[in-house]
């Protein structure tokens, strides 16, 4: 099988925001000048109205990235067909530059979670997630980039480093990967880890997008720092400073910035995105021809 | 454990919070930790609770933020989401609501819970060229009385005892308004085009629409609603409808009695 470009994102390197309707006015009347928007998948799959003129419009304007959280890809149970078949039609519709989904479980027998649960790391569930991404990227007939979770527990039997089975996943099913750079922060502040290690270990080079958001903060039950990603505030200093240094290893990728609780005006998001973007420049401008792992 | 008894155990532990936490879970530190794991049980059920609360907002400031939660929970431990889609989710809370013993002293916050599933609905609902007067009137009149119309696929008819449409009316701005009316209501929750209408319509036109709704031929319809009220007007209610984005498009112009080959 002949090599595929896993780092092959057609977003632009540059810095995008989480699309909310509430802003719909003030972006088409005020075209800001952001890399491109990113949507929730699942909040698009009723049959009309606003919501696909929305898109449609907004997708003839800015690159589009399409963000499913609701196929459950490290479910053991198999994925839902039904939800396949409309995330196919969606993105045959709009025909988004990325489209992602998460190293998570959300549905169960009992129905849809509405979270993103976590799943032990083993040589079962690894197998079990690289044939859910092979069978949604043949279902939609495009490359899945799949999300590093943010985590609040261990699981005693995880066999397997969370880094090595993402990249497993990727290398098995040529995928690419979101780098989350706040559930990274998370992850490692949650257990212990450091989180520039974290992404200095990162197969990078099959980074298609990186998510930034804020974090909340509470102590576990032993009083120890235990972070929540919230998506409710502007991105922390320290994840900054994390996606400073991971752009610096990385060069430009796609940068979205992620707020869905609490969701401020426009131009909030728009300034985050600038900071980001200026992250980027300078990563382009000191490192033009450089996109090294 | 394999991959299925994890969650398995994972997903009972989260929906039942009397479950302490599933065996197997550690932290860096070597121990369990139960408040990490309360961690994903809050968001399940906050996040349910507020997709329930974003789309029955007059729900909510009918009871009280305290008495919406303690109702969202009671619904929620019975029926969880079917699919991810969670804009269809509580589609049939107000039926949930109707069973709700502590909200019977609130008689009308089914209904209200109607209209506001209706809005939802109209807002994802399939785009549809509205059925024109002009249709209507090229009709030959002899054919008029046999013309069933199809329901705009935005469209829905809410009818209550109660005066639902001005109670959800007078909870739109900050400061509610002292609502009048009494007596029942009917509602048109339609969207004809991209904007969700909320219309009460008038008392002597809600079983017209009813009937109509309901796939009754135009005759009939009216048959039904003039011996119910004798100020009836026919021309009236049908353009009032027509106008409000109740109906579909007719697909053939020679409509009449829909399909004649039928029976």
């Amino acid at each position: 099988m002949p090599y595929e470009p896993l780092h092959a994102s057609r977003l632009p390197p540059r810095a995008g925001a989480g699309f909310k309707p509430e802003h719909y006015a003030d972006i088409v009347e005020t075209a800001p000048d952001i890399g491109f928007l990113e949507v929730h998948a699942e909040n698009y799959m009723g049959d009309g109205g606003m919501p696909h003129r929305m898109l449609a419009e907004l997708s003839a304007r800015y690159a589009l990235s399409l963000h499913g959280v609701g196929l459950s890809i490290g479910a053991a149970r198999p994925l839902d067909k039904t939800h396949l078949a409309r995330l196919r039609l969606l993105i045959d519709r709009y025909r988004p530059q990325s489209f992602s989904e998460h190293l998570a479980w959300s549905t169960h027998d009992t129905g849809f979670l509405n979270d993103l649960l976590p799943l032990p790391y083993t040589p079962e569930t690894l197998a079990r997630v690289a044939d859910h991404v092979d069978e949604v990227q043949q279902a939609t007939g495009r490359q899945l980039l799949l999300e590093n979770p943010s985590t609040y527990v261990l699981f005693e039997e995880s066999s397997i480093d969370e880094i090595e089975f993402l990249d497993a996943v990727a290398e098995r099913t040529g995928c690419g990967l979101l780098l989350d750079v706040n559930n990274v922060m998370v992850s490692a502040v949650n257990h212990g880890l450091d989180p520039f290690a974290y992404v200095d270990r990162f197969p990078l080079a099959r980074v298609g997008e990186i998510h930034l958001a804020g974090y909340d903060e509470t102590v576990d039950g032993a009083g120890e720092r235990l972070l929540i990603d919230a998506h409710g505030s502007r991105v922390r200093e320290d994840v900054f400073a994390l996606y400073r240094h991971t752009v610096g290893r990385c060069g430009a990728v796609a940068t979205l910035i992620e707020w869905d609780n609490d969701v401020p005006g426009f131009a909030v998001l728009y300034d985050e995105a600038r900071r980001a973007d200026a992250v980027l420049a300078d990563a382009a401008a000191r490192r033009p021809l450089s996109r090294s792992a | 454990m394999g991959h299925a008894a994890t969650e398995a155990a994972f997903a009972a532990a989260i929906l039942d919070p009397a479950l302490p936490p599933p065996a197997g879970l550690t932290t860096a530190r070597g121990a369990p930790d139960e408040k990490r794991f309360a961690v994903y049980r809050n968001n399940v059920a906050v996040g349910l609770r507020k997709a329930l609360a974003t789309r029955f907002r007059v729900v909510e400031r009918l009871v009280g933020e305290e008495f919406f939660a303690l109702m969202a929970r009671a619904y929620i431990a019975g029926a969880r989401p079917a699919s991810p889609l969670l804009f269809a989710y509580g589609d049939d809370f107000a039926d949930f609501i109707e069973t709700f013993a502590p909200a019977a002293s609130v008689p009308y916050l089914a209904d209200v819970a109607r209209i506001e599933a209706a809005v939802t609905r109209a807002y994802h609902a399939a785009d549809a060229a509205p059925l024109a007067i002009a249709q209507l009137a090229a009709l030959p009149p002899e054919r008029l009385a046999e013309t069933r119309l199809a329901p705009h696929p935005a469209a829905a008819m809410v009818r209550s005892r109660f005066p639902v449409g001005s109670i959800w009316q007078a909870h739109q701005s900050e400061t509610v308004a002292p609502v009048s009316a009494a007596g029942g209501e009917a509602v048109l929750v339609a969207r004809p085009g991209f904007e969700v209408g909320i219309h009460i319509l008038p008392t002597r036109d809600a079983g017209f629409a009813a009937a109509l709704f309901a796939g009754e031929m135009l005759g009939d319809a009216a048959a039904q609603a003039l011996p119910a009220d004798p100020d009836f007007d026919f021309g009236g209610a049908l353009v009032g409808l027509t106008g409000l984005g109740a109906f579909s498009v007719m697909t053939r112009m020679d409509g009449g009695g829909e399909d004649d080959g039928d029976d």
